[in-house]
Parts: C-alpha cells; sequence; structure tokens
C-alpha cells in the first residue's frame, strides 16, 4: 500500500498542533502556555521567511520590518478604535502593501541576493530610526512612543464584543491554531502550480523565465505573501506581549530570523518552527540559568551545529530517518 | 506499517515537547523553598546593558545578604530569584510573567530600560505583584503598584542647571541619545533654562549607538555656548570625551552630564579627558557618610575590592529593597494591600545616599541629590548637597492617594 | 570660509573611517565570498589590543600599529582553520558560523576583561583652523587609512603573493593544478583581512573606546560599504566610502545625526536599486 506522504504528513502535523492547542492549556500551567506563545508567534514569523528565503530564494534580512509593520499597525489601530477585528487585518494588509511597493521597487529592479539582503536590513534599520525619534508623533489618538514602544496594549477580543477578550490560554490557542492554519496553507500552496514555480524560479530564475514565467511577479507575490505572515506574526506578538517596541526592527532581530531558518534547516517548513522554537527555548532556559554567559553558549551550539548539522535540523532528522527506513527494508518510503 | 513514523509528526511533537520542557527546566538554587520568603528580579546580565545590570543585582544580592544575616524578614530568610533578560525586551515579558504565575514572589525588584518597563509594569499591575522600578528614568509613571525609586530629571536637572547657569552662563547646548529619556529630559532642559534666564541654543540627538561627534564638535563651536549638557548613554560617553578632548575642546566649553558615570566610566575613561565633566546623582561612591562607608565595606568584602565603580543605578536598587523591606515589618504581613499602605505611610530608611523616603502621593522618592565634578584622579569632587528633593509631579497629575486607579505613565504635555 | 574647511576635513574623515572599517571585511567577501559576521569583533579585539598594552604601559602607537594588527591577524587564521576552511562555498553555513562566532567572542570577551568600556586618549593634540579646533588624530586616521588602502592595493597587484591570491579568488582549481597551495592561500588572505580589521579597530580606539558590544555600530555599515561597493575590494570599498561618508556627513551637517544616519542608508537603498550589482558591478570593472 503506497502513502501520500505529502498529504498525510502535513495532516498529521496539524492533527497534532490542534490537539495541543485543545489539550494542553488543562495539562500545563499557565506560565508555560505564555511561553509556548511566545515560541509559536516567532515560529509563524520564521515560517514567513522559510517561504521567503528558504523557497523563494529571496534573502530579506528585513522581514522584522514586516513583523514590526504588523505589530505596530494593528497597535495604533486597536487605540483609535477599540476594537480589534479591524485592526487585526490592518496588521496583515499594511506589511502587504508596504512588502508590494518596496518588492516592486527591487525585483522590477532585478536586484537580487546579498545586494537584496542589504536593501531589506537598510529599510529595517530605516524605520527602527524613524520609529525611535518618533516618541511624542500621533496617528489618532495613538503615540507613537519612541523607544519605551507602545505598552499595555489590550488583548484580542472576539470580533464585535470588545469587553471579551482573550486570556493567555485563548491566546495561546489562537496563535497555535494559526501556525497549524498557516502551515498548512503553506504546504498546498508550496505544492501547487504557483509554488512549482517559484521553487524553479530560486533554482535558476533564468531557465524559469526562459519558459515563460515572469520570474518578477512571481517573486513580488512571494514576497507579499511572507510580508503577510510576518504581518500576523507582528498581531499576535503585540497580542501576547500587550507591547510593541521599536527593538524589533534592530538588526539583532534581523538577524535572529535568519538564524532561526538556518538553524531548521533552510528549504523546510517544519524546519523554520523547530529552529524558531528550540533557539528561543534554549535562550529562554539561559536566562533563567545562571551558567555562563548566555552569548557564550549559544555562540558555541551555533558553531557545533553548524560543524555537525550543516544542512539544519529538518533535514538531517530526515535523514537520519530515511536510513532507519532503509535499513528496515522496502516497506513504507519516506519520500 | 506500525512502525512507519511521519517524520514530520515527530518533528511536530519533538518539537513541542523540547519546547515545554525547556521552559519547565530546572532553576538556580530552588530545590526545596521551605519557609523562604521569595522575591524576583530581572535584570540584564548579558549583552549591552550588562555593566549596569550587573551592578544592580550585586546590590541586591548584598541587601539580601543583610536582611538575612539580621534574622530576615518576619523571621523568615529571603531568597531572590534571578533572571537574566539579555537586554530584551520580549524576555522581559517572559521572566515577567514567570515570576509572577509561577514563581509567585511577594515583590519584584528590577528592570533598566523604559521600554522593558513599560512591558512589565501592566503584567504585574494585572497579576497583583508588587513592582518597584530603581532606576532613574524620565518620569511620570503613576501605577498604585509600582514604585520608582530612582531620580526623576526634574529632580536633577533643577539642580544641577541652576548651578551650571550661574558658574558658567545662559546659554545652553544640549546633546541627547535619542530616545524617551534623552527627549524628554531635553523639554525638561529647556524647561528650567527659561526659568532660570537661560537658553538652549541648540539641541542634538543622536542615534544610541553612534560615535562619529566630528560634525556635533564642529557646529557646537560655531554656537559658541556657555555650556553643553548630554544625556549619553552607552558607547557614545567614551567616544564623544575622547573626540571633545582630541580636539582640544575640553578646557574650552565645560560639560554637564545627566548619565556620566552611571556605567563606571569615571574608572575606565582617561582623567585627562574625563575631568571637569559636572553631574548630579542621588548617590556616588564619593559620598563621605557613615552609612555609605559602611556600605562600601561590606560590598568591597562581598565582592572583592575591584567592584568597579557602584553609583546610584546600583544603590536604588539596595535602597529599594531596604524600603520594601522597612514596609514589610511595618505592615507585620506580605500581603501587598498592607504593605502598599506602609509603603504610602510615610516610610524612610537611611541609605548609603542618606535619608530616602516615599511619597506616598506619586510613590517615587524623597532624597539627597549631589551634586560632583570629575577630577583628576578617577573620582568625583562633590560640590553641593541638595536634601529632601522631591520627585517631579507637573500640576500634580499624579496623585495615588487621591486616584489610586491611576495605571500609566503620564508624558508631560505641559512641557 | 574656515567651517567650509572644517566640514570637508570631516566628510573625508567619516569616508576614511567607513574604508577603514570595511576594508578587512571587502577582503575576506571579496576574495572569497566568505560573509564574516564575526567582523565586527575583529574590531573589537583590535581596539582591546590597542587599549590593554597601553594600560599595561607599552607604548601607544606599537600596541595600534603593531601587537593589534598581528595578533587579530594570527587569531583570524586560526578561525580560519577551525571553522571557516570547512565551510568554504558554503555561504549559508558561514553566515551561521561566524555569527555564532561572533556571540561566542562577545561573551568571552564580557567574561574574561568585563564588559566596561575602556578608553585611551586620542593622542596628537589639536590643531586650530580658523576659530574651530580640530583634533590632529584625525589627520592621522586619514593618513593611515590612505596608506593602508593603498597598500592593499599593491599587495595585491604587484606582489608576486597578491597575484596568487586573485589567481586564487578567480579560479581554485587553475590555481591549484598550477602547483599553488590553495588552503594557504585562503587562510593567508583571512589572516590578512583580520589583521587589516584589527588594525582599524586599533586605530579607532581612542576615537570610539572599547566595550565588548561595540562590534555592532561596525558591522552594519561594514556590510552596507561593501555590499554596495560591489566586487571588486579596492575600488568597491572606496567609492561606496566616499558615496556615503560624503552623504552621511553633508546631511549631519545640515540637520541632524540621525537624520545622517537615515540618509546614509536611504542613499544605500537607492544606490542598489540603481545598481544592482554593487557599483563596481558597473563601474570601475576592470581593476581591484
Amino acid at each position: 500500500m503506497k502513502l501520500n506522504w505529502a498529504v498525510i504528513g502535513p495532516a498529521a502535523a496539524a492533527g497534532c498542533g490542534l490537539a495541543l492547542a485543545g489539550i494542553l492549556p488543562s495539562v500545563v500551567e499557565t506560565f508555560v502556555l505564555v511561553d509556548l506563545t511566545a515560541y509559536i508567534v516567532m515560529s509563524i514569523l520564521a515560517l514567513s521567511l522559510a517561504l521567503v528565503w528558504g523557497y523563494g530564494g529571496i534573502l530579506c534580512f528585513g522581514q522584522s520590518a514586516f513583523f514590526g509593520l504588523g505589530g505596530y499597525a494593528y497597535v495604533i489601530g486597536l487605540i483609535n478604535l477599540g476594537d480589534s477585528t479591524i485592526p487585526v487585518a490592518l496588521g496583515i494588509v499594511v506589511p502587504m502593501i508596504f512588502a508590494a511597493l518596496l518588492g516592486y521597487f527591487l525585483f522590477y529592479g532585478r536586484v537580487g541576493d546579498i545586494y537584496l539582503g542589504v536593501i531589506t536590513l537598510s529599510v529595517s534599520l530605516i524605520l527602527y530610526n524613524l520609529i525611535n525619534s518618533g516618541a511624542q508623533f500621533k496617528i489618532g489618538s495613538a503615540a507613537i512612543g519612541g523607544n519605551n514602544g507602545i505598552p499595555g496594549v489590550p488583548p484580542i477580543n472576539f470580533p464585535g464584543v470588545p469587553s471579551s477578550q482573550l486570556s493567555y490560554e485563548g491566546s495561546f490557542q489562537l496563535s497555535l491554531a494559526a501556525l497549524v492554519i498557516i502551515y498548512v496553507a503553506l504546504h498546498f500552496l508550496l505544492a501547487s502550480n504557483f509554488g512549482r514555480v517559484v521553487v524553479a524560479i530560486r533554482s535558476n530564475e533564468l531557465r524559469t523565465e526562459l519558459l515563460g514565467y515572469d520570474a518578477r511577479l512571481y517573486k513580488l507575490v512571494t514576497f507579499v505573501v511572507g510580508a503577510a505572515i510576518a504581518g500576523l506574526a507582528g498581531v499576535l506578538f503585540a497580542n501576547w506581549g500587550s507591547f510593541i517596541g521599536p527593538t524589533v526592527f534592530s538588526i539583532f532581530f534581523s538577524a535572529q530570523i535568519i538564524i532561526w531558518v538556518m538553524v531548521g534547516g533552510l528549504g523546510t517548513l517544519l524546519g523554520a518552527v523547530a529552529g524558531a522554537s528550540i533557539i528561543q527555548a534554549v535562550t529562554t532556559w539561559l536566562g533563567s540559568n545562571k551558567i555562563a554567559d548566555p552569548n557564550i553558549i549559544l555562540g558555541i551550539i551555533f558553531i557545533v551545529f553548524v560543524l555537525l548539522v550543516p544542512k539544519g535540523i529538518q533535514p538531517r532528522l530526515a535523514d537520519w530517518l530515511r536510513s532507519l527506513s532503509a535499513w528496515r527494508g522496502s516497506s513504507g518510503k519516506l519520500t | 506499517m506500525s512502525l512507519d513514523v511521519t517524520r514530520r509528526s515527530v518533528l511536530r511533537i519533538g518539537t513541542g515537547a523540547i519546547a515545554a520542557v525547556a521552559s519547565l527546566g530546572p532553576r538556580l538554587g530552588l530545590a526545596e523553598s521551605g519557609d523562604k520568603i521569595r522575591i524576583g528580579t530581572i535584570q540584564d546580565l548579558s549583552s549591552f546593558l550588562q555593566p549596569f545590570g550587573t551592578q544592580k543585582k550585586r546590590c541586591l544580592d548584598l541587601a539580601v545578604d543583610e536582611i538575612n544575616a539580621s534574622g530576615g524578614l518576619l523571621g523568615r530568610q529571603v531568597e531572590l530569584i534571578t533572571y537574566d533578560s539579555q537586554s530584551n525586551d520580549q524576555l522581559y515579558a517572559q521572566f515577567a510573567t514567570q515570576l509572577a504565575l509561577r514563581d509567585k514572589v511577594a515583590v519584584v525588584h528590577g528592570g533598566l530600560q523604559s521600554s522593558a518597563r513599560e512591558v512589565i509594569r501592566p503584567i504585574f499591575h494585572r497579576t497583583n505583584t508588587l513592582f518597584f522600578y530603581n532606576t532613574p528614568y524620565e518620569g511620570g509613571v503613576c501605577d498604585r503598584n509600582c514604585f520608582c525609586t530612582g531620580t526623576t530629571p526634574g529632580q536633577l536637572l533643577e539642580n544641577l542647571l541652576p548651578y551650571m547657569i550661574k558658574k558658567y552662563g545662559k546659554t545652553i547646548y544640549v546633546l541627547a541619545a535619542d530616545y524617551n529619556f534623552g527627549q524628554l529630559s531635553e523639554k525638561w532642559t529647556r524647561k528650567i533654562a527659561s526659568e532660570n534666564g537661560a537658553k538652549v541654543v541648540a539641541s542634538e540627538f543622536f542615534p544610541l549607538d553612534v560615535a562619529q561627534f566630528g560634525p556635533t564638535i564642529s557646529k557646537i563651536q560655531a554656537a559658541k555656548p556657555a555650556f553643553i549638557i548630554n544625556t549619553f548613554v552607552g558607547p557614545a560617553h567614551a567616544s564623544f570625551y575622547g573626540q571633545w578632548s582630541a580636539a582640544g575642546m575640553k578646557n574650552e566649553i565645560p560639560i554637564a552630564s545627566q548619565t556620566f558615570g552611571e556605567g563606571g566610566e569615571i574608572l575606565r575613561m582617561p582623567p585627562e579627558v574625563a575631568e571637569g565633566i559636572t553631574v548630579c546623582y542621588n548617590y556616588l561612591d564619593e559620598i563621605d557618610t557613615a552609612s555609605n562607608k559602611v556600605f562600601l565595606q561590606r560590598m568591597r568584602t562581598k565582592f572583592g575590592s575591584d567592584f568597579g565603580y557602584i553609583g546610584d543605578l546600583g544603590v536604588n536598587e539596595y535602597q529599594g529593597l531596604l524600603l520594601w523591606a522597612e514596609a514589610v515589618k511595618k505592615a507585620g504581613t506580605l500581603d501587598r494591600e498592607a504593605v502598599i499602605k506602609a509603603l504610602e505611610s510615610g516610610i524612610s530608611i537611611v541609605g548609603p545616599s542618606g535619608d530616602v523616603s516615599l511619597d506616598p502621593v506619586t510613590h517615587h522618592c524623597i532624597f539627597n541629590m549631589y551634586l560632583a565634578v570629575a577630577g583628576k584622579d578617577r573620582k568625583f569632587i562633590i560640590q553641593e548637597k541638595f536634601e529632601k528633593v522631591r520627585p517631579t509631579n507637573p500640576n500634580g497629575v499624579c496623585d495615588l492617594i487621591k486616584r489610586p486607579e491611576t495605571n500609566v505613565q503620564f508624558q508631560p504635555e505641559a512641557l | 570660509m574656515d567651517f567650509f574647511a572644517v566640514v570637508v576635513i570631516q566628510v573625508v574623515y567619516a569616508i576614511a573611517t567607513l574604508a577603514l572599517i570595511s576594508i578587512g571585511l571587502a577582503i575576506i567577501y571579496g576574495m572569497m565570498r566568505v560573509i564574516n559576521f564575526a567582523h565586527g569583533e575583529f574590531l573589537m579585539l583590535g581596539g582591546y589590543a590597542t587599549v590593554i598594552p597601553t594600560h599595561a604601559g607599552i607604548n601607544l602607537w606599537f600596541s595600534m600599529l603593531v601587537i593589534a594588527p598581528v595578533t587579530i591577524g594570527l587569531f583570524g587564521v586560526v578561525v580560519e582553520r577551525l571553522i571557516v576552511r570547512r565551510l568554504y562555498g558554503r555561504v549559508i553555513e558561514t553566515m551561521l558560523a561566524t555569527w555564532g562566532l561572533s556571540l561566542l567572542i562577545i561573551g568571552l570577551v564580557s567574561w574574561i576583561i568585563g564588559y566596561y568600556q575602556e578608553g585611551a586618549a586620542p593622542p596628537l593634540g589639536s590643531i586650530l583652523i580658523g576659530s574651530y579646533h580640530v583634533s590632529t588624530y584625525t589627520f592621522f586616521v586619514i593618513l593611515a587609512t590612505s596608506v593602508i588602502v593603498v597598500g592593499v592595493y599593491v599587495f595585491f597587484k604587484f606582489t608576486p603573493h597578491g597575484l596568487i591570491a586573485q589567481g586564487t579568488m578567480q579560479n581554485d582549481r587553475m590555481a591549484a593544478a598550477l602547483g599553488v597551495n590553495v588552503h594557504k592561500v585562503y587562510a593567508v588572505t583571512f589572516g590578512l583581512g583580520a589583521a587589516l580589521s584589527g588594525l582599524a579597530g586599533a586605530i579607532l580606539a581612542p576615537m570610539f573606546g572599547v566595550m565588548p558590544i561595540i562590534g555592532i555600530t561596525y558591522i552594519t555599515k561594514a556590510f552596507i560599504v561593501v555590499v554596495s561597493g560591489g566586487s571588486l575590494v579596492i575600488g568597491g570599498t572606496a567609492s561606496a566610502s566616499v558615496l556615503f561618508g560624503t552623504i552621511s556627513q553633508i546631511v549631519t551637517f545640515a540637520t541632524t545625526p540621525i537624520v545622517g544616519e537615515v540618509a546614509l542608508l536611504v542613499a544605500a537603498v537607492l544606490l542598489l536599486r540603481l545598481l544592482p550589482q554593487g557599483i563596481t558591478g558597473r563601474f570601475f570593472r576592470r581593476g581591484l
């Protein structure tokens, strides 16, 4: 019996995710859920870069810009409007618009590769400087807050009912559900014709164009979709921490996202989730336990990791599982 | 078929399990809490803000040791649970939630940057965890659950600026780091300057990490102010003073600073560069009182003679913890409501900086301010002492006795 | 009129500083296509290698011009052999490894040396231009940078080692077939890039101070300059430094340092859009 792993794999993952969403809140303590929610939100952000970079081949060093724009758009909208439904949409749409403009500027100018990385990094840093300086600047009734950011953000509420706000458990479930949905959606997007063209462009742009596809348009759409996901992550982040601040635009955070995707395995989806979650968990753990300077530990982990697990977590695990099943014989082939 | 696992589900569950287990991970120094009083702190003990966080943590450690050595609090020993936020606001949020929901501590002392404070203050307010913010900042916090023991700009500038104006002249050039503390201090400077018949001729704001001051130094020379006042943070100090004295400007225009010395700069920077900078703080290591000598002696004993410069960032934590301990003793219980009432009852202690008392209306401190000038031998020379300096509260907007439900950081629109 | 002279001097100084902090990264990236995220830390270590011996009594100039580049150069060779060598051709892995190295160095320096900011007074005093004081050290920095840039050019263009290095960069298999020890060339080139970074950090230490995290200040600008410059080492670094240095300083003089900073970033964005292969992708193509 041949099993279609391409469908079962993601379905199983989605199923596990939803099961966890349902079960965990009653099994583990609230503060664990709070930490997990943070990891989940960062995983969504990592997925956005996994799409854009891992599959699209676009080295975007400024994915944090869309994350931050999504967060700020959501928060400013929420402070002005009071009900979170429209602000959530704003948090997704504003980064998309920004990405469409920036993407048009970049892809239709045939900028690629590391040069694109520098431009996107610069864009993120420009936003950082602007927001940092604009403490008293107001949009509607919301002051941008400058370096302090905008704290005290109320949680997402049930659409139309501003008073029914998400609890910690609710935020956890909503974020995890979002992660599962996005993961499944990306999986199907990448398996579709559109996805295949995107991957083809990443492997050889010239060849794909010669086959008749407009690479610029495909990259632009990928970029915008990635920005939407990053924006949603920003919204969920602002909901999780009840704050948004300009440090999300800093080079340090921009590099973090790249690191997560690299550790998880460039060119994978679940790998990005694993990379983000594990690094976040390790960083949190290091902060709670004073063994040594966290930078030393993290540095050593990364270096050793690269030397031992160069392709990233998921490819390595996949190789290992593949070798296991090959050893077992002919039953069940992992693709 | 039964053993053929989907690699993806393995990864999925594995990821969740690892993350869950890791976040439950063991914490330092807590096997069995027994009958100890647990208090918490979140400090930046690594990365950018490490110098500041480390001194604060040391002072807290010393305070806890002293409390325990003299019999503890309410007959029980005090235990300090520490989290290293690694100069990262997201970790502040995570650890604040842990302290509130898992560790269930009686009080949290901590926070350095205002952005971090504003992240955790609502968390502690929501979870009814008493919170002390012991760092000089831009002022305005008005929250019944929060007590701020650091200086506010008014307390500093209202004493520093008139001194400089009287001594050097009426035209001022402001150099500020471009973030809330710097921006608000600049506004305060303008206000106090005009109240004293002086004028800010120009203000320049710098990115937090820039180190290139050439154009600014030229512009200052063009403007010829009577003196300069700055609110640099971190790397900018050494860069600016180094370039300033390299340009031979050190003896041309005097400098005052709201932040110089708080990172131990007096010990590290060459004296020929630092000499003459005027500052005004609640605490300086050079304070010549009996209580400070005892404090320094204890620090030396605990941390070795080479513990660097302590400064007011560290001592604020020490004084903050002593204030809380005093209130607990007065209330006779750890119950938050009772402790808040005790804190609001006009409580005071004698700290290394002298008398420190809590203002019930603003939940900020009334204490001494010392004005000093950096000398030739890596020490500050104290020039003046101001007593019982009240915290800033423009138009009395913050009144936690009359309006205890206030929970906000006031932005000084009046400025 | 003298203010104008001061502006010109500051602009040239800014150009020199940008070139100085970028040249090491440019060599490593340009020659070996290695994105060295630990570049800022080489600069930082160069600063410490100057300040610490100076505090111990050794002459400042000796520390700066001899001790710093030599020790950091050797350190670079060690890094190359232990880590980078295994990762040639694998850009992603190199990025991750050098990022890890950067964190490790910051952590170790914070732990061993301490996290306070160290300083050394800038030497050479000041001169008067009209009624403006200008630090004489500014001129030293400009001079030193010029010497270094010219020296690198001469090295690669006219010395046997340099030519072999260029050849290896262009086609390492052919070079190996011709009897060149490719590994050694890479190690020496990486070491050279590291040594120049160390020297840069050393020269700038009196002006900026050193602290464990100061590398981050440098890496962003260096990265932008090197990539915007394009594929040529000297031509790219020089032209990008001139462009960005001029723009950011003029804007800073006219407005504020923040706007100057933003202007530099905007200039980078616009430049790369107009010249998607960097400056030397289009201009000065033949050359180094």
